[in-house]
């Protein structure tokens, strides 16, 4: 059934102002508990931002995609479940915070903007984006990081509480990768996660950026073509430093805890890697 | 003493030395190193030799002429000098060897093989100077059936009830090839847009995005998403008339792509919103695409990201499976399919690859628009086709077998004066046009070269409605798919039951 779209927000608007705040919107994504369409959630959430909502708050989210896709502005989703593939697909600006797991292609090509997801993330988080940072509390799957660039002020930063598979930061063409290694429980105790910081082939193509990992494992067998692990320089250390402090804050993770364990970091060889691998004779 | 094993040089730079007037236009020109002067006179270094052209059109005395040279192999008609340059070239470098162009193998054209029909007493044919014949076409996905609400108690009030989608209109059946700013320089570019805009087609931006610069040409650009998503901004998506998800290219099936650090200057770093100097490497597939339901998830991605106001579309090369691949993309929800056959250009690919892989795009349209119509989808999607569309006999041939809009890339920069020496890769274009060295690209006018390619555009498509006119036909609609007005007259019948064409005589 189609759902009015204006019904809604007037309703909605109505009880907002009882409580005074006048900026905040809730939209439930499951009415009944039937989850509804993408674009018919998308099309409410444009309806809200047309209102000049800036606080919009998705209730029983339940895998529906494209959440945020290609907004702009100033403006706080808040994701009350678990959000579709390609949340925040091109999104140049808003926050979104997740209470939940998030799945795959999360911050697909994004400019800008932030994403905070209370859980764990699928596969290819972070796809090609350009700027923004995105703060994963749990452990993500494959491909993560993947052609991640950075261009003038725009630097994309990915942090990733727990631990990340295969092909960590591939063709990564700028930007950082942090992942720390730690697991937090449902109680709020942390521990070190149990599971390999990474998976194999770690970097590989990567000609710019960095990744940066907070582990002792050996994972020089891990590398990938043109990755290499240096030692952590104090410029190093200071590039994280702030990245570190505000993920902790956002995750209420005590900062003593990053420092049981060193952290190492994977830089390009070179920003040419495949330089000698063409020839361009006149055959 | 090691023996050094050149390659024989193919061209020789012949110079008249009583015409000459040794005012060094030509070593000036000459953006490849050949020419010089040693004080005394013009000399060349034939081996650097590429054949553009550049000195001989330049000089003010007619002076000089680049001739074959006559050195000559030792014959041999499997080892060809190609095959025997090739494995010079090779265990001298060690390298995957780079080529620019369309395939350059003598591999017969079936457009080549196919005739056109004509009419004859039984319907009369049309003149196209005194009557309408129509070559405009809409791009962009239309309805399987139109369905209208009537008030019953008013005549007058029926209306659509339809939903239709975002299309807009093109004047010629004509599309511009995909070429990034990086490839082809900021004149070549602009030239083409601009072209593009005074004759309402539309031309592709390639995958490297769209500089700033350009968005005024916007209602006639077709913008790309590749797997490096470079210059992929809302700005970038908001300003095109449609949008394109390459997957694959006619030249290079299955390559990602590479532009070299050296060739990101601060125009291309702008565009690609990359940084200057560094590499730009498109990873091979999409790591957001292993399905035909991921494509689907990109596609509409990209609508929603646009609310649903611009056609969708995605260009995959031609390959074996295209036709099932084709039927997958359109149920994926593309507005539009683009076909890229095996003939077509790039500015740099594995020569390997552009030499070996993927199937002429004759025999992809036929397959694709046959599938496309047994699965009852044909007509909901414009169909373009390109991969050496290198007249307008190519563009109808084509047209004729299935595609909506013929796309083509070589013509136009043949129009604008390149001399097809396949050098694309080295950046060092004389001509300006596959170039960002400012010297060179200056050497392009931008609107001389937008008017050859007005003038050509113009021309293939007054050919069209002749050809149009001879056949009976008065809109270009009607020839699409139209197969029975082509004949097949090469060696392989096989061919054109494939094509679905009958043999000339039939």
């Amino acid at each position: 059934m189609l759902v009015n779209k204006n019904m809604i927000v007037e309703k909605t608007k109505q009880k907002i102002y009882e409580i005074g705040m006048d900026d905040m919107i809730e939209i439930d994504a499951a009415p009944n508990g039937n989850p509804i369409d993408y674009r018919n959630l998308n099309t409410q959430i444009h309806g809200a931002i047309n209102e000049n909502f800036t606080n919009i708050i998705l209730n029983n989210v339940c895998g529906q995609r494209f959440i945020g896709a290609g907004l702009q502005g100033n403006i706080e989703i808040t994701i009350n479940g678990i959000p579709g593939n390609d949340l925040g697909i091109f999104m140049d600006g808003p926050i979104i915070k997740v209470n939940g797991n998030c799945e795959d292609q999360s911050g697909n090509t994004m400019n800008h903007g932030k994403m905070i997801i209370d859980g764990d993330g699928g596969d290819v988080i972070g796809l090609s984006s350009r700027g923004g940072k995105i703060y994963v509390k749990g452990d993500v799957g494959y491909r993560v990081g993947i052609h991640m660039k950075e261009y003038e002020d725009q630097f994309p930063t990915l942090i990733i509480g727990g631990t990340a598979k295969d092909f960590l930061g591939e063709s990564m063409a700028g930007g950082k990768i942090i992942v720390l290694g730690l697991k937090i429980l449902q109680d709020g105790t942390i521990i070190e996660n149990p599971q390999p910081i990474c998976g194999s082939e770690l970097g590989t193509g990567i000609h710019r950026g960095a990744i940066f990992l907070r582990t002792d494992e050996n994972i020089e067998d891990r590398l990938g073509v043109g990755a290499k692990i240096f030692e952590l320089s104090e410029e190093d250390q200071k590039e994280i430093e702030n990245d570190i402090k505000d993920f902790c804050e956002t995750f209420n993770i005590p900062i003593t805890t990053i420092d049981e364990k060193p952290f190492k970091v994977i830089k390009p060889i070179s920003k040419r890697p495949f330089e000698s691998n063409y020839c361009g004779y006149l055959v | 003493m090691a023996i050094v094993h050149e390659i024989l040089n193919y061209f020789k730079v012949e110079i008249n030395r009583e015409q000459c007037k040794k005012c060094k236009r030509c070593v000036n020109h000459c953006s490849y190193g050949v020419l010089s002067f040693n004080g005394e006179k013009i000399v060349s270094d034939d081996q650097k030799c590429v054949a553009c052209q550049r000195c001989a059109v330049m000089c003010p005395g007619n002076a000089i002429r680049i001739v074959q040279n006559e050195s000559f192999l030792p014959p041999h008609g499997n080892y060809t000098r190609k095959i025997r340059n090739i494995i010079w070239a090779q265990s001298g470098d060690g390298g995957v060897l780079l080529a620019a162009t369309g395939n350059d193998r003598p591999i017969r054209s079936i457009f080549d093989d196919l005739l056109l029909d004509a009419c004859q007493v039984t319907n009369p044919s049309i003149d196209p100077l005194r009557e309408k014949i129509e070559t405009k076409i809409f791009f962009g996905r239309r309805p399987e059936k139109l369905t209208f609400v009537s008030d019953q108690d008013d005549l007058e009030g029926v209306s659509l009830k339809t939903k239709l989608m975002p299309n807009f209109e093109m004047d010629m059946p004509i599309m511009v090839g995909h070429m990034s700013l990086g490839s082809i320089s900021y004149n070549a570019c602009h030239a083409i847009y601009k072209a593009a805009k005074e004759l309402n087609i539309v031309a592709g931006t390639g995958e490297g995005g769209l500089h700033p610069d350009f968005f005024e040409y916007a209602p006639n650009i077709i913008t790309e998403v590749a797997s490096g998503r470079f210059g992929v901004d809302l700005n970038y998506l908001h300003n095109a008339a449609a949008l394109e998800i390459k997957i694959g290219q006619g030249a290079k099936p299955g390559h990602g792509g590479h532009l070299p650090g050296e060739k990101v200057s601060s125009l291309i770093s702008q565009t690609r919103m990359i940084p200057k100097g560094s590499d730009a490497l498109s990873p091979y597939p999409h790591h957001d695409i292993y399905s035909i339901e991921d494509l689907a998830q990109l596609i509409a991605a990209l609508k929603e990201a646009t609310r649903y106001k611009v056609p969708v579309g995605v260009k995959i090369a031609a390959v074996h499976n295209s036709a099932p691949i084709a039927v997958g993309i359109v149920r994926g929800g593309a507005d539009f399919l683009t076909l890229d056959g095996f003939r077509g250009g790039t500015g740099a690919a594995p020569r390997i690859i552009r030499n070996h892989a993927g199937i002429p795009i004759e025999l992809a349209i036929a397959a694709v628009d046959e599938r496309l119509r047994q699965e009852g989808l044909r007509d909901q999607v414009t169909l373009i086709a390109g991969g050496s569309i290198r007249y307008s006999a190519d563009l109808i041939k084509a047209i004729a077998l299935g595609a909506d809009i013929g796309m083509c890339a070589m013509p136009v920069l043949i129009a604008m004066g390149c001399r097809v020496c396949q050098q694309c890769f080295r950046g060092l274009c004389s001509w300006g046009i596959a170039t960002q060295q400012k010297y060179l690209v200056k050497r392009l006018d931008v609107d001389i070269a937008k008017n050859r390619i007005k003038n050509l555009f113009h021309s293939w498509n007054e050919e069209l409605k002749e050809v149009l006119g001879a056949m009976g036909i008065d809109s270009v609609e009607s020839l699409r798919s139209n197969r029975d007005r082509l004949r097949y007259i090469g060696p392989n019948p096989h061919i054109a039951e494939i094509l679905g064409v009958k043999h000339a005589g039939e």
